[in-house]
């Protein structure tokens, strides 16, 4: 006996009024209700049985998405035409509306301009089924390939790293699921589950010669002087599922490496490492959690470090920072949350930096601007609260630089860099926060020295979002005409919108809509369900062109049987 | 002993076979009610003795031959079945009591009769072609039935429809009130007496209290019937039940149980004392309980076994014997590969091998006493091309590394990328040279896996211009311009949903959703014959082991034996309650095994057409099967998820594999059957050690006939390992001939 009730299965019947709608769609007027009911019955019987049969057909063209296809061939089992047109792969979802006491679900059916298709390139062929090989298991050992699926998936690493003591091996942990699937079983696994020790199970911390040679590789050409090889490395750590157990090492030679280069100055060695750390968050298989407290001080190190190169005056390392800063912002997006406050703590190092030379002139211009760089990757939020009310104290410390005598050229240099950083970055701010209009006055006497250039940027940037809406406005417009509607029951069982289809239409003489799907009871009127293209003369290259878009008419026209896909899996519950 | 015309029945027997081939399903057939000509006497004898109606179906047989003229198979299937001449002739005239008579109870058994007519296979000789008409099968592995009316109103006689569960409720709680041995056994009765009682309500029309009824009581059946009540559910009308093939399966076949004689009697006494005639005349007439003498089996036992359709397998239609032997091999002049020879030695193992050949030679002398005669079914000659492959075959299998637990196979996935989701079926030829597959928009492709292009023979005007002489003639008379890496074979117009390669790699066989198994040529990659036959989708199709022969079987319930050489099928292998989905040869290639949507494993002897195993246990439709290199094994997967392992020579279950969590569509056991690798729906392939699970078998003949087998819980141990891959369903799995795993299937990102 089961224990569990399983749903009710035996009450699902479509609702008379769709019956009802069906048969004003051809035409009938006044149904009984009686009728109805027992039409909506028979209806839903017939359907259910359809569908079991496209199940069949699912199972056997061994997919768990049932499709159009499989309601054809199971109509076919049965002796009846099927549907003909209904090829859309994808899920077409129908619009609900309701108003003056009916509702309507309707398939929304977009004009389409013949121009446009005219004018638009004919979109790429599908590829050809190839076929390609490779190595799923040598002597039973599933190798690291990217044809195959991480080792260890990012959720068990996550459980390895949070709770050691959950971590499971793969195979145990499906044994466990399975014997949950058995109902009779499941206590006596538990127990013996329960009876066996828990334990993390030692791992191995050794990487095999293979992957000891790989890791060679990859940092050697991440660090190398070969600029197609290092992109060919990064690509491999971006992608490759099988690189977690290589993770530690990987978080120490960045690291380390940041940690030395520093020191001696090497801005090139720190750009390819950050470009590590990017390829490191890019790959989906990486569960970086549990080393980002060495990744971390590593990427702030070159954002806010106060000399990263030997000659700053013409070494470019404010990309550096930069790329760090968009790195950082990057982890912060990803990998906060409310236990660990990355964000936050972020934030906060960088305020206080930032504070620090707020109140030390001396502070390095390089460090400034590394401060106001990682805080304003952090978002227009914290741009607002943490550097639109420090503007005017930095503008005048931009001034003195570079109104005052000229004492270094270096920090010539880094005032300039601070200032088009601080426009670029608080111009969009402002733009948003601020009430029209933009006044040069008013800016100065707001944010001092920076007023007027921020003013300047601010109008740009206003006319630049006013050109971006009008570009969205201009799309949504031509979607927003007026549809034609639809409602569902044209398109079931019982009729068809083919006298509609066929008004959208107009290219005459060269399409004949034929009916087929004879014997369906409510079906009065001959409607459409099945189209021939004819050509009736030969004609000029224009007459093919407008046969060619009436093709294509039609299959932008195509409308969708509600019962015609189930876009869910194969749980389709009838 | 009324008497009707022979020819009136003749008449009407036609008109069924009209009907059959052009009714949509909604015709009535009123007219056909008293088609089946079979005995009324035998409508009240509803006595569970399978002699007697054995005799009818064979008499109901020879009466539709001798109707079609068909003479000589008249003769001869009274020859085997050692009938008199006249013995026939006295059913036909008291077929009338049936066919005028209004009596529903009587005529039922009237549809009983016809349906039996369906399951017989229709044995015809095998030398000449077959001369009975595919049409007949056609006509009963139809849809529906021709007397529906004839098989419903079985269901007329009713009590009071409010009594039903008052009836149902006694019953349960008189079975829950038993002793636990005999509890799990006698609540077998509950699912085939709920569906039954539904079925009468729905029939008289009483379409609430079955809405209730069916509420009521549908969540005490056991899970696996899941499937069928959900059929069952969206039936609440009469007019449904015309033309519903799961309502007709219920019907037309009695649903078996087995029972122990102890239980058996505390149900008689309990209904009898409580006068309990509506549950009592549905067991008698709905029901066949198989009666065993000795302990009740255990609530695991039964759910080993129950889940089909139609309940267990008659414990006698597991008794034949069936020779699961292999045949001897043809003795071949090895010219014992020298070079490998040489190229041994100087690796400095020679000692090895010598014992090794010496063995196989040998074991292929004894002849095995479990295997059927050599010449039991005429097999194709050898070619000397075919020498050739087996020689090759014997130099690759010394090179076989040997698997076991310790020693796990590499596996080698072939995927099929851009197929969105159109790949449908996929094989491998024998020696791993070509791939085929089989996919959604009709189309056949071939590959070569091998640096060797497929290439066409050339046209047959070039053709002339060759010499013939000459010792390249097989290399010369290939196209080198259509030299390709694939090839596409044009011809299906619906899915190709099965494909095998013959073992000489000289054909192709596809079947489709278009009711068709095609053979194609790999020499000049056309299409050579259409097998018409199959009016539905064809779902599988398999070669021989030895070519020549192929099987199909698909929607029509129907398996067909073919040669390559008839356009029409040799053997008819019906009895499936539902779809054949897949079909296998055994490696002797003296039996096939069908699995099917009824969820049993039906096997049949190709040489008399007789179905000699029935295998229950599946919960869910049968997608794979494969036999084990000895051939005494079997194992089937099934959209359930779980492998099961059967006896071939008992007919029993040996093992269940659990672990998959989709349906297993590829099962392939390694050239030594040491390992079985299964492939699903769920994105692994698993390894399993099936030398354990066979060793730990012990079988002897009180398990076999009563079936109480004590399935080992050890699946988790006989798991040797799990592949997943990335998002590739597995379809199909080969082992080359070193050992090598190949598999197959369609990315879906």
């Amino acid at each position: 006996m089961a224990e569990e009730r399983r749903p009710k299965q035996c009450t699902v019947v479509l609702p008379t009024e769709s019956m009802k709608a069906m048969a004003e769609s051809i035409g009938v007027g006044q149904l009984q209700e009686e009728s109805c009911a027992a039409l909506s019955e028979e209806v839903s019987y017939r359907i259910k049985e359809i569908a079991q049969d496209a199940l069949k057909f699912m199972h056997h063209g061994k997919r768990c998405k049932l499709t159009t296809s499989d309601i054809d061939h199971a109509l076919k089992l049965k002796n009846v035409e099927p549907l003909y047109g209904f090829q859309s792969q994808e899920f077409i979802p129908f619009r609900f509306a309701s108003g003056g006491g009916r509702e309507l679900h309707f398939y929304e059916e977009k004009e389409v301009d013949l121009s446009d298709i005219i004018n638009t390139p004919l979109p790429r062929v599908p590829l050809d089924v190839s076929l390609k090989a490779h190595w799923l298991s040598i002597e039973g050992v599933q190798p690291a390939i990217p044809e195959n699926p991480p080792p260890a998936p990012k959720e068990q690493q996550k459980t390895e790293s949070t709770e050691p003591l959950k971590a499971v091996k793969p195979g145990q942990e499906e044994e466990g699921s399975i014997q949950k699937g058995q109902g009779a079983t499941s206590a006596e696994a538990k127990g013996k589950k329960d009876g066996l020790m828990r334990m993390k199970p030692r791992s191995t911390h050794e990487l095999s010669v293979e992957q000891q040679l790989y890791y060679k590789e990859i940092t050697e050409a991440c660090v190398g002087s070969c600029e197609a090889k290092r992109a060919e490395a990064l690509q491999s750590i971006a992608t490759d599922p099988g690189l977690y157990q290589m993770l530690p090492r990987f978080s120490t030679f960045i690291s380390e490496g940041v940690r030395v280069n520093v020191v001696q100055n090497n801005l090139a060695l720190l750009i390819y490492l950050m470009r590590m750390v990017k390829a490191l968050m890019d790959n989906p298989t990486l569960y970086l959690e549990k080393y980002l407290h060495e990744l971390i001080p590593a990427v702030v190190t070159c954002i806010v470090s106060k000399q990263l190169c030997l000659r700053p005056d013409v070494d470019n390392h404010w990309a550096l920072r930069d790329f760090a800063a968009r790195l950082m912002a990057q982890s912060c997006k990803t990998f906060s949350t409310t236990t660990n406050n990355i964000q936050s703590r972020i934030t906060k190092t960088f305020t206080k930096v930032y504070n620090k030379c707020w109140l030390d002139d001396k502070t390095q211009w390089t460090t400034r601007y590394g401060c106001i760089a990682g805080l304003s990757e952090l978002g227009p939020d914290v741009i607002k609260t943490l550097i639109l009310p420090r503007l005017t104290v930095e503008g005048a410390r931009i001034k003195a630089v570079s109104d005052g005598p000229v004492v270094s050229n270096i920090d010539k240099i880094g005032a300039d860099h601070v200032q088009s950083l601080l426009l670029k970055h608080c111009a969009s701010v402002i733009a948003k926060a601020r009430p029209l209009p933009d006044n040069v006055e008013q800016y100065r006497a707001d944010y001092g020295y920076l007023g007027p250039m921020l003013c300047s940027h601010v109008v740009k940037a206003r006319a630049q979002a006013a050109l971006q809406a009008q570009q969205v406005n201009r799309t949504t417009l031509t979607i927003t005409q007026p549809r034609p509607t639809l409602t569902v029951s044209q398109s079931g069982i019982g009729g068809s919108g083919g006298s509609r289809t066929a008004s959208i239409i107009k290219v005459p003489s060269s399409l004949t809509l034929m009916s087929t799907r004879p014997g369906t009871p409510t079906q009065l009127s001959p409607p459409a369900t099945k189209y021939i293209v004819m050509a009736t003369s030969s004609g000029s290259s224009s007459t093919q062109q407008v046969l060619w878009m009436a093709v294509l008419l039609f299959l932008f026209s195509l409308k969708y049987p509600y019962y015609g896909k189930s876009n869910s899996n194969k749980q389709v519950n009838l | 002993m009324a008497a009707v015309q022979d020819g009136q029945l003749n008449m009407e027997v036609e008109k069924d076979i009209k009907t059959e081939i052009t009714n949509d399903g909604s015709g009535n057939i009123n007219a056909n009610s008293s088609s089946p000509g079979s005995t009324s006497s035998g409508g009240k004898s509803k006595s569970p003795a399978g002699s007697g109606e054995d005799q009818q179906t064979l008499l109901a047989v020879l009466q539709f031959l001798k109707r079609n003229k068909l003479t000589e198979s008249v003769d001869i299937l009274r020859r085997e079945a050692g009938l008199s001449a006249d013995a026939d002739d006295s059913p036909v005239s008291d077929s009338a009591g049936a066919g005028s008579g209004g009596v529903p109870n009587v005529s039922a058994d009237g549809g009983d009769a016809n349906s039996l007519l369906s399951r017989v296979s229709i044995a015809t000789p095998f030398a000449p072609p077959a001369t009975a008409p595919p049409k007949v099968v056609a006509a009963s592995g139809g849809e529906d039935q021709p007397d529906v009316n004839v098989v419903l109103s079985a269901y007329s006689q009713q009590g009071d429809p409010v009594l039903y569960p008052l009836y149902y409720n006694g019953l349960k709680k008189f079975i829950e009130s038993v002793l636990d041995c005999h509890r799990a056994e006698l609540s077998q009765v509950f699912y085939p007496l709920f569906v039954h009682m539904y079925l009468e309500l729905v029939y008289n029309n009483h379409e609430n209290e079955a809405k209730q009824f069916f509420e009521k009581f549908s969540g005490d059946q056991e899970c696996y019937y899941e499937e069928d009540l959900r059929i069952l559910s969206s039936m609440s009308k009469k007019e449904h039940m015309k033309g519903n093939e799961t309502m007709l399966d219920f019907r037309t076949s009695k649903f078996v149980l087995r029972i122990s004689r102890d239980s058996y009697q505390l149900l008689k006494r309990h209904l009898q004392e409580r006068q309990n005639n509506q549950i009592w005349n549905i067991i008698q007439e709905h029901l066949y309980i198989d009666i065993f003498d000795g302990m009740p089996r255990s609530k695991s036992q039964i759910d080993a076994m129950s889940g089909s359709l139609a309940g267990e397998g008659k414990r006698d239609a597991n008794k034949a014997k069936v020779f699961y032997g292999l045949l001897k091999e043809p003795e071949i002049e090895v010219p014992l590969d020298d070079e490998d020879e040489e190229a041994e030695n100087e690796e400095g193992k020679p000692k090895k091998k010598k014992p090794k050949k010496d063995s196989m030679g040998s074991k292929s002398k004894k002849q095995d006493p479990n295997a059927p005669q050599q010449t039991r079914i005429p097999l194709p000659e050898l070619k000397d091309s075919d020498k050739l492959d087996k020689i090759m075959n014997m130099k690759e299998a010394t090179k076989k590394i040997r698997l076991g637990p310790d020693n796990l196979p590499s596996i080698c996935f072939y995927s099929f990328l851009n197929a969105y989701q159109g790949l449908t079926a996929v094989d491998f030829t024998d020696d791993s040279s070509l791939i085929a597959g089989g996919f959604a928009d009709s189309t056949v492709r071939v590959w070569s896996v091998t640096p060797k292009k497929l290439r066409r023979v050339k046209s047959a005007a070039d053709l002339s211009n060759i010499d013939k002489e000459s010792d390249d003639v097989l290399e010369r008379i290939m196209d080198e311009k259509t030299a390709s890496e694939s090839k596409i074979l044009y011809g299906h117009s619906g899915p190709v949903y099965g494909i095998s390669f013959s073992p000489d790699r000289n054909y192709l066989l596809s079947s489709s959703e278009d009711g068709t198994v095609r053979l194609w040529s790999l020499q000049t990659f056309t299409c050579l014959v259409g097998y018409k036959g199959h009016n539905y989708p064809v779902w599988d199709t398999q070669f021989s082991p030895y070519g020549y022969y192929f099987i199909s079987g698909g929607h029509d319930r129907v398996a067909r034996l073919w040669a390559t050489d008839h356009y029409q099928p040799l053997r008819m292998f019906a009895g499936h309650l539902a779809d054949i989905t897949c079909t296998l040869f055994h490696p002797n290639s003296n039996y096939v095994a069908t699995g099917s949507a009824d969820r049993t494993i039906r096997l049949w002897d190709v040489l008399t057409g007789n179905c000699v195993r029935i295998l229950t246990g599946h919960k869910g439709p049968i997608h794979s099967l494969a036999f084990s290199p000895n051939g005494k094994f079997m194992a089937s997967g099934a959209t359930d998820g779980r492998v099961l392992l059967w006896d071939v020579g008992h007919g029993l279950m040996v093992g269940e594999l659990k672990g998959h969590t989709d349906t297993i569509y590829a099962l392939k056991f390694s050239r030594d059957g040491e390992i079985l690798a299964s492939g699903s729906m769920d994105n692994t392939v698993k390894l399993w050690d099936t030398l354990k699970a066979f060793d730990d078998v012990e079988l002897d003949d009180f398990t076999a006939a009563t079936g109480h087998i004590h399935l080992p819980e050890n699946s988790q141990e006989l798991l040797l390992g799990t592949y997943m891959t990335k998002s590739t369903p597995v379809i199909h799995l080969h082992f080359t001939r070193r050992n090598l795993l190949l598999a197959a299937g369609a990315y879906n990102p």
